[in-house]
């Protein structure tokens, strides 16, 4: 995202277009990320319920992975998670695994 | 050419500055007036109130549980997009200053009325500057009177100033208080119409009632944001400068009493000078009458916007003066010196100006200043040329 000068935008803070909190990628902020083991899922949802940033993908009413994109690695799904399916793992650690996969 | 019939005409009255204040706010008629009283401010908002139950105005008056309290309210019926004020004094300004910053940070226009007050401890509820120079730095205008018709006449001036678009600031202005907040003097009132129509009606650009145009106020802002909005405050103080004597210009053209943001007094020939806040500039005055019967080049600089300082101004009036007295009503505790002062002398320095300059700190928790205390400043400046006189003196301290 390009951060934009002080002469181009509202005076006082002021949010003027509602829903840009989208443009926000709070996924930047991420130093533990959320990894699912989909064996021990059972598509209950509750970390849904719970995620502040609206992370947690749904498709036809069943969990669908989780969207790095805002994914802010707070941690409150797998503590929520009835079914201990969400481990937290390290954001540089799992980066590295990204990294690895696409050389593959 | 303008003549002085062609100005409207006030009706003549003797009011005490908090009658006067309170007088403009009702010709105002803001939307929301949210106060608590306290001393030397209460009759502005006992008189006020009085307006609000006799049906003279349509304002909501909120009658808050403290200062915090008036000021938040303040910033919501603003935020609301309406005209928004208050009035205070000495600790319930000191109880606002979290507030203060919320209201000019987010730009909100609110405008209030200071009734100048000591700050405590040892309780004292009688006049210095400790209460508004102690959110000089909150983002707020500053307009400093001389006499109770100023009081009245900014009380007008700063619904005009802080709307201004070029500004959008809050705006404070002040009165000594007792000493003009207690006294009575004969000014003129403006009929209601003519202030009705100088201030106009206010249109705010966002609104948290426009249903239609969603609007976020007051929203997270780190460290990727936070400093561009700080410049942005800057911004707007910096216009200001130009805006406080604009609408000073067309309140004059209206009345016949020309504001700007410093009034010099017999300083264009003068040597000699002092510069001032607030009602102390009455006494300089006389005694510079005084002197001048005795062929002394002796002036004064009465500064009537602090925040924003108008540092090209103040230079202008004073570059090539032989010697400087600048007379602070507040303290600073540890500093080298005291606000007017530090301010005056960078203002100088900054334009190359190196004149003798002394600070005197006078009328602290409302000591009297009089006439032969402030010749004798005239006095020490004559033996102050060339030097920046160190240590600060304290004018009627008791050794
Ligand atoms: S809370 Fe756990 S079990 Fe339920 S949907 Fe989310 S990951 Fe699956
Ligand atoms: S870690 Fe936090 S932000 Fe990320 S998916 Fe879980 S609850 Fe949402």
């Amino acid at each position: 995202m390009t951060l934009k000068g002080w002469r181009e935008i509202p005076i006082g803070g002021l949010i003027i277009d509602a829903g840009n909190s989208k443009e926000y990628e709070t996924g930047s902020w991420r130093i533990k990320r959320p990894v699912v083991d989909m064996d021990r899922c059972s598509h209950c949802l509750i970390c849904w319920v719970y995620c502040p940033d609206s992370a947690i993908l749904v498709e036809d009413t069943r969990f669908a992975g989780i969207d790095l994109v805002y994914c802010k690695g707070c941690g409150i799904c797998a503590s929520e998670c009835p079914r201990k399916a969400i481990t937290m793992v390290d954001e540089a650690q799992a980066r590295k695994g990204d990294h690895d996969d696409h050389q593959d | 050419m303008t003549t002085r019939t062609e100005y409207v005409k006030g009706t003549p009255v003797a009011l005490d500055g908090d009658r006067a204040v309170a007088e403009a706010m009702r010709q105002v008629n803001p939307d929301v007036v949210a106060a608590y009283p306290i001393t030397p401010q209460t009759e502005i908002v006992q008189r006020f109130s009085e307006f609000v139950a006799n049906g003279e105005v349509d304002t909501e008056f909120i009658a808050v549980e403290s200062e915090h309290a008036a000021m938040s309210a303040c910033i919501g019926a603003s935020a609301a997009g309406g005209r928004a004020q208050t009035a205070t004094a000495g600790a319930g300004l000191a109880l606002m200053w979290e507030v203060t910053w919320v209201a000019a940070g987010t730009r909100l226009p609110i405008v209030m009325h200071v009734v100048n007050r000591s700050l405590s401890a040892p309780l004292n509820i009688l006049c210095d500057h400790s209460d508004s120079m102690g959110v000089r730095d909150a983002g707020w205008i500053q307009l400093y009177a001389e006499t109770i018709q100023e009081a009245y006449d900014d009380a007008i001036q700063a619904v005009r100033i802080a709307e201004h678009p070029d500004v959008m600031l809050p705006t404070m202005h002040t009165l000594d208080g007792f000493v003009l907040g207690h006294s009575l003097e004969r000014i003129e009132v403006l009929p209601d119409e003519v202030v009705r129509g100088f201030i106009g009606t206010y249109n705010p650009r966002y609104s948290l009632l426009d249903v239609d145009h969603p609007v976020t106020f007051g929203p997270n802002d780190y460290h990727d944001y936070f400093f561009e909005h700080r410049r942005q405050q800057i911004e707007g103080m910096e216009r200001a400068l130009d805006v406080i004597p604009q609408i000073g210009e067309e309140f004059g053209a209206l009345t016949g009493r020309r504001y700007g943001l410093v009034e010099g007094y017999q300083l264009d020939d003068a040597d000699f000078a002092i510069v001032a806040l607030g009602s102390i500039n009455g006494t300089v005055k006389v005694v510079v009458d005084e002197l001048r019967r005795q062929d002394r080049k002796v002036g004064l600089l009465k500064v009537r916007s602090f925040r924003p300082f108008p540092a090209d101004k103040v230079a202008q009036a004073l570059g090539g003066k032989r010697a400087i007295a600048v007379l602070d009503r507040s303290f600073s505790f540890g500093a080298q010196a005291h606000p007017l002062f530090l301010e005056v002398l960078t203002a100088l320095y900054t334009h190359g100006f190196t004149p003798g300059m002394a600070n005197y700190v006078f009328g602290l928790g409302g000591r009297d200043t009089l006439p032969w205390q402030i010749r004798q400043v005239y006095d020490d400046l004559a033996e102050l040329e060339g030097v920046v006189s160190a240590p600060v003196r304290y004018l009627t301290v008791r050794e």
